[in-house]
């Protein structure tokens, strides 16, 4: 046909060519740093246990210099694992997770040498660091999927936070302020989908006002009514974790997956049943419409506001669910403000994740993953500032958003507020 | 099934879109709606199709009175619609396109798309239709995609078909391929209500035709009728339909254009490797089904393109870096594509907009102030010239009509000192009148000395004004061609294929 057809790589291969020429890098960075670089080396010991799971292994002792030299080659397998995929065109996926877990591996046998790990502990604590974040990511995707803009997610979260606490502790019955939780989020969902959707404010700034909103408000209470009389106000319980009978007996797997409290476990249904209603359900298919051509949706009798309504209203119930984690899954008592901007990390998430419920689990298992992290880290001392481990997942964020992984879109019509017949 | 609408009148604020219209299609019949753009047409069909709700009027299907509130409601009563700008979702699959809005389901909600896989396979064999059910709607070119949203209005059982402008976006051979299914369709007894401007199409599908002007039914005709006949009904006076011109006296090379790319910022390339002249004194027009390179081309010319590798050169000097400022100041007279949207600023006043390429240098600006005396006698002399029809030039740009807008953006480019003349399908949606001043206009450029570049995806635009077509297909100048070549090959070269 043409003659002059120039041979160009399509995006996919681009962010792929980009993918495996950091991973590069990086892993020379790890050999040299990690392995090269400290004059000797000092036992590490991982520890496997963390119950009464099955044992296969109970800890692993090895030279911080061996274990760093051998998972930064490791690191550099995966990289050129990853150069022949490329190569043959093909995803780069399995040989991206080599090389994440080895260069991981590398840089904890350096910065913890002499040091414990408590290696299943670790994972654990990471996952339940992600729970908030993946409610809250789950609730964006609901809201966003569907053109809403979602920045309520923290007001949405602390209101769920707020209301399960207090509820449990003047019903002393936790699943009562569990109940109460989803109602908590969806009010303050209901506000943002009356105003942003009926009478088209601006969702960013709407959102934004919300947090406000609840922060002011539940500050307001903690300070009048928990304070003074705890007792009564502040003093609900937490779901004791259930073990699942096997399941929970898998040696690593175990303990972190299946040893859990009942919202971790209601946590699994939710991403499940989200994922498989976006992309399978009539209804994962009218939100996804309205959220991409809403004009489109409506010629073909979608009303479309109304399925944003439900939409919005849906996200605020799954958010003020992940709230109740705050109190009822981790501490049992509401403090101040404690949702701490983990729903401003979910919108990160859901955006790292691009907008897909099982990119933003991820996304919000790395953020996670790299707050425990930071946190073990600061408790053993490393050769580095733990603040600096906490910036890492944020700045990752801005290198997604900013375009480097591939052109993060969003629902094409994410913020736009929808009128009949606007087009004429 | 027969159509019937009696007194549909419909306003939006001061404007009467529909006024009292009355409509009758038979069962099993192709009736044309012709008028020019902006005499309501849409509107009306966007009534029929429950988009949007008339003031008054009715609206009966076989006799019978129906209320459509909704686009299910003409869904149900067997009335389908292929929009002007498809209703499809580029992300979605054919499959999931077209089941949307009336899905049906397993159980638990989950989706059966498979069985609307089958129908969707039918229905494209009858028709000879080629879809897959399983393609992204952003993959198929526009053809496909019109093609798509027939097989959804043939799955909604729709007896009532209304293809609003349907050719706008198809090459001459796709519009034949149209018109023939068309003619299918009818045959199998579906009523066709065929919207559009263009003379030629009428004539050759529809079995009656009536014309709407601003708003209003002014007659039927018989397709037997003359274009000519037809033009002075639709426009209400007798109009040329040629352009008359002279043979043009070349001078030097004014545009010069090598081996230039030009790729969006993910680095997919739009244009490839376009080389061209155009001299002095000549027309190149360059032909296309929209969205082949020709928006980007036109911009990387005055500077509107970031990722451009090549050599733009304008008598013989250098501006492929050049700012759009210093692009323009060296002689380029630039009409865009979108009056509104890149050609004015709505909300400022016409005397603004006609300074707003020279308002910082004198006469207009002096020092940091602005002579308001000077810019308003500039204004009052532009109106004159280019017969901008306003009350004041202090009125708001976006208070005026297609045509005059496009009337300011012309007064304001063309009143510099200018070498090269860019426009970029100058005439899309206006008026005949506008159209008519546009085209002597652009004429009068060339015949004064200057070089002009045209972009037109309208064919009849195209061998009315060119001196030499250039088609563009895919990013890439196919073929330069004579201007007498005949609308097949150009249908041809539209499409891609070279003889």
């Amino acid at each position: 046909m043409s003659t002059s057809e120039i041979r160009t790589l399509s995006a996919p291969e681009r962010r792929r060519k980009r993918g495996v020429i950091t991973m590069a890098v990086l892993g020379l960075f790890g050999l040299i740093f990690f392995a090269f670089l400290p004059k000797t080396g000092q036992p590490v010991t991982y520890n496997f246990v963390l119950g009464n799971e099955w044992v296969l292994m109970k800890e692993w002792i090895i030279n911080s210099k061996t274990g760093s030299l051998g998972f930064s080659l490791l690191s550099l397998a995966g990289v050129a694992l990853a150069a022949v995929q490329f190569r043959a065109r093909k995803t780069i996926r399995f040989a991206s997770a080599i090389f994440g877990f080895a260069f991981l591996m590398s840089f904890l046998c350096w910065s913890a040498a002499g040091k414990f790990i408590p290696f299943t502990g670790l994972l654990q604590g990471a996952l339940l660091l992600s729970v908030p974040l993946i409610f809250g990511a789950m609730a964006g995707v609901l809201s966003e999927r569907s053109g809403v803009i979602n920045i309520a997610i923290e007001g949405q979260l602390l209101a769920g936070a707020f209301m399960s606490g207090i509820i449990a502790s003047l019903t002393q019955n936790n699943w009562l302020g569990l109940l109460i939780a989803p109602f908590a989020g969806a009010a303050i969902a209901w506000l943002l989908a009356v105003f942003a959707i009926k009478y088209g404010i601006d969702q960013v700034v709407l959102g934004f006002v919300l947090n406000v909103l609840v922060i002011g408000l539940t500050n307001f209470l903690y300070k009048k009514l928990l304070i003074p009389y705890q007792s009564t106000w502040n003093a609900g319980g937490t779901f004791a974790p259930i073990e699942i009978p096997i399941l929970s007996k898998i040696p690593v797997i175990g303990p972190i997956f299946f040893s859990q409290s009942i919202i971790v476990y209601l946590m699994y249904v939710v991403v499940i049943a989200i994922h498989i209603a976006l992309f399978k359900s009539r209804w994962g298919l009218r939100t996804r419409s309205v959220g991409e051509h809403p004009t489109a949706a409506e010629s073909v009798g979608i009303n479309v506001n109304r399925v944003r309504f439900r939409n919005v209203v849906i996200a605020g119930a799954v958010a003020g669910l992940g709230g109740a984690f705050f109190t009822l899954g981790a501490v049992g008592s509401f403090s101040k403000e404690m949702t701490a901007g983990k729903g401003f990390i979910a919108l990160a998430a859901l955006i790292f994740g691009r907008w897909s419920p099982l990119g933003a689990v991820a996304a919000a298992l790395i953020f996670g993953f790299a707050d425990n992290l930071q946190g073990l880290l600061t408790i053993t001392g490393t050769p580095i500032p733990s603040e600096f481990m906490l910036m890492a997942p944020y700045i990752a964020t801005i290198i997604a958003v900013s375009g480097f992984v591939g052109k993060v879109r969003a629902p094409a019509a994410d913020g736009i507020p929808y009128k009949r017949g606007g087009a004429h | 099934m027969s159509l019937e609408l009696r007194g549909i009148t419909k306003r939006f604020g001061a404007l009467t879109a529909n006024d009292s219209i009355d409509l009758a299609v038979a069962d099993g019949e192709i009736h044309a709606i012709l008028g020019e753009n902006g005499a309501g047409k849409s509107t009306l069909m966007n009534i029929v199709y429950g988009l949007l709700s008339p003031d008054s009027g009715s609206i009966s299907v076989d006799g019978k009175a129906i209320t459509i509130n909704s686009p299910l409601d003409a869904l149900a009563a067997g009335i389908g619609m292929v929009h002007q700008h498809f209703m499809l979702i580029p992300v979605f699959t054919v499959a999931e396109n077209i089941v949307l809005g009336h899905e049906k389901v397993k159980g638990l909600g989950i989706l059966d798309i498979e069985s609307a896989k089958q129908e969707i396979l039918r229905i494209s064999a009858e028709f000879n239709f080629d879809i897959d059910p399983d393609a992204l709607v952003e993959d198929l070119p526009v053809g496909l995609q019109q093609r798509v949203e027939i097989i959804r209005a043939l799955i909604y059982d729709a007896k009532v078909l209304i293809l609003d402008e349907p050719t706008a976006v198809l090459t001459p051979q796709e519009t034949d391929e149209l018109l023939k299914n068309m003619k299918k369709l009818r045959d199998k007894g579906r009523s066709i209500v065929f919207i559009t401007h263009k003379l030629r199409e009428v004539k050759e599908a529809a079995d009656k035709i009536t014309i709407i002007r601003r708003g209003k039914v002014v007659g039927t005709a018989q397709p037997s009728a003359s274009q000519e006949e037809l033009a002075a009904l639709m426009v209400g006076r007798p109009v040329s339909l040629d352009v008359e011109k002279t043979t043009p006296k070349l001078g030097e090379v004014t545009l010069s254009v090598k081996d230039l790319t030009i790729s969006d910022h993910t680095g997919r390339a739009l244009v490839r490797n376009v080389s061209f002249d155009v001299h002095a004194g000549e027309i190149l027009a360059v032909a296309g089904v929209q969205g082949n390179g020709q928006s980007e081309l036109a911009e990387a010319i005055v500077g509107l393109q970031e990722h451009v590798t090549g050599h733009i050169a304008l008598r013989g000097k250098e501006i492929t870096r050049a700012s759009v400022r210093e692009a323009l100041h060296a002689g380029i007279a630039f009409v865009p594509e979108s009056r509104e949207d890149d050609g004015l600023i709505g909300s400022f006043s016409i005397e603004e907009n006609l300074i707003l390429d020279l308002h910082d240098l004198p006469p207009y600006a002096k020092g940091p102030v602005i002579s308001t005396s000077i810019v308003e006698e500039e204004a009052k002399a532009r109106v004159k010239e280019f017969d901008i029809r306003t009350l004041s030039a202090k009125d708001s740009a976006s208070s005026l009509s297609g045509g005059n807008k496009q009337k300011v953006v012309l007064a304001r480019e063309l009143s510099r000192p200018v070498k090269l003349v860019v426009a970029s399908q100058p005439t899309r949606g206006l008026d005949v009148g506008s159209i008519e001043f546009v085209h002597e206009r652009i004429i009068a450029e060339r015949n004064s000395g200057r070089a002009v570049l045209l972009f037109s995806t309208e064919l009849d635009e195209v061998t009315a004004l060119a001196d030499r077509i250039a088609v563009m297909y895919r990013g890439e100048f196919i073929a330069i061609v004579p201007a007498d070549t005949s609308r097949e090959e150009l249908g041809l070269l539209m499409a891609g294929i070279r003889r």
